[in-house]
């Protein structure tokens, strides 16, 4: 009996050692630098709310930590639909004035690994700016640091909250550095090809809520040959 | 009796390790597609929203009805000719299979009606439509840019309004029908092919 007793205990042992070092291994790279971050081109940065009531819309399946806005919202509960998230936002430049709208459609992917360390998402932005054109973004995300700095804590605390400050690169892909695939397709934009990522950065999140302190931020590399006039000085200046 | 415990730790770190492997943390849930042939090549897929009960948001400046209820359209002038729209998407069978995105927006030189269609285990298409109406009310667009399975397709998406006529009480107004044409490989771009050597 004791010996079965051991054996039960030595396994709970086992698991637990496992789950701390998959969590804690450091091997998993912590919030990495944009690759965009010493680029040469020109760049493109809009803001967006990463907290739900700030957003135009955002629903999903009516059971994730993020609360479907308006209360209202058709969600989407059906089976093919069910893992997936669709948000609309007011988007703003540098300057933090508005300069178009955007809707990015997330789905939690198969390609998961949570054994390598990969939460992954895969999401589309279709964004709109007044007066440029409109732009298709295709991207890969990783959301493991976001689990794991943020989402994990926050279960532990005994308030259910985490707060702090928490910046991230999410894209991973398709692009061979980790970039988002931009597509132009109207106006300015209209045939070009683009890279972008995506960086989110968090202040305070609850797990009945999700993020309720936050933005997110899209940065889109124009190509070097383009001839595309400065909406802001902080282009400018990239 | 301390081996026994070791060995438990062992396995445990084992079975939890070849569950997490074994199991997929992610399942998309799939509807088979209903793809047929085109008779002049292409291969054909269609999907249809039907209105309203598959209107997620219908976002525009100055309108009177809100959808969702308490929608907040920003009142700023940089989206005063913008208005946006959020699907469900059905396929033939009237299963919902994705999401659709649709915007249209009046442009001092030319209009955009763009559409992004989202099918969460496929990935996603991008249409970019020529505003005017084709004869018989259609609009057609080209296949912009596509992601995962459709990434390296080309083709064109027709977008058709077909109103109700069953009569029938719980009928929708009618149907928005798009028909996806998924002509072969995508090539780049016209404004940024490569130049010939000559």
């Amino acid at each position: 009996m004791k010996y079965l007793l051991a054996l039960t205990i030595g396994l709970l042992t086992g698991v637990a050692l496992f789950v701390a070092g998959l969590v804690y291994n450091p091997l998993f790279s912590k919030a990495s630098l944009s690759p965009l971050a010493v680029t040469d081109s020109q760049t493109i940065t809009l803001g967006y709310p990463a907290v739900a009531t700030e957003t135009i819309v955002t629903t999903n399946d009516g059971e994730s930590h993020t609360k479907p806005h308006p209360e209202k919202v058709l969600q989407l509960w059906e089976a093919p639909i069910r893992q997936t998230s669709v948000m609309a936002a007011l988007l703003w430049d540098g300057r933090s004035r508005a300069a178009g709208f955007g809707i990015k459609v997330s789905s939690t992917s198969e390609k998961t690994r949570l054994l390598d360390g990969q939460a992954i998402v895969d999401s589309i932005w279709y964004v709109y700016l007044p007066g440029r054109g409109s732009l298709f973004i295709e991207q890969t995300e990783n959301y493991w640091n976001y689990l794991r700095d943020i989402v994990l804590p926050a279960r532990r605390s005994s308030s259910n909250t985490w707060r702090g400050t928490w910046l991230g690169n999410l894209s991973i892909g398709p692009g061979a550095l980790g970039t988002a695939k931009v597509s132009g397709g109207s106006g300015e934009f209209r045939g070009l090809e683009m890279l972008a990522v995506e960086l989110l950065s968090v202040r305070a999140w609850h797990a009945d809520h999700g993020v309720i302190a936050g933005e997110g931020q899209l940065v889109i590399e124009l190509p070097s040959e383009t001839s595309i006039e400065f909406e802001t000085d902080e282009e400018e200046q990239l | 009796m301390l081996k026994t415990f070791i060995v438990g730790i062992l396995l445990g770190i084992a079975a939890a390790a070849g569950a997490l492997y074994a199991i997929p943390v992610v399942d998309q849930y799939r509807e088979a597609s209903i793809i047929s042939v085109a008779p002049n090549g292409g291969n054909l897929e269609s999907f249809h929203i039907n209105v309203p009960m598959d209107r997620v948001m219908n976002g525009a400046s100055g309108q009177t009805a809100e959808l969702p209820i308490g929608l907040r359209w920003p009142d700023d002038p940089i989206l005063a000719n913008v208005s946006s729209e959020i699907f469900k998407l059905r396929n033939a069978k009237d299963a919902v299979v994705g999401v659709a995105l649709r915007t249209v927006a009046h442009e001092k030189g030319a209009d955009v009606v763009d559409w992004v269609i989202n099918l969460p285990a496929r990935g996603s298409l991008f249409i970019n439509m020529d505003p005017p109406s084709q004869e018989g009310g259609h609009r057609i667009g080209r296949l912009r840019a596509g992601s995962r399975e459709f990434g390296p397709l080309s083709g064109f998406v027709t977008e058709r309004w077909i109103a109700d006529t069953s009569g029938e009480e719980d009928a929708p107004a009618g149907r928005i029908e798009l028909l996806a044409t998924y002509v072969g490989k995508a090539e780049l771009p016209n404004e940024i092919a490569p130049e010939s050597p000559e």
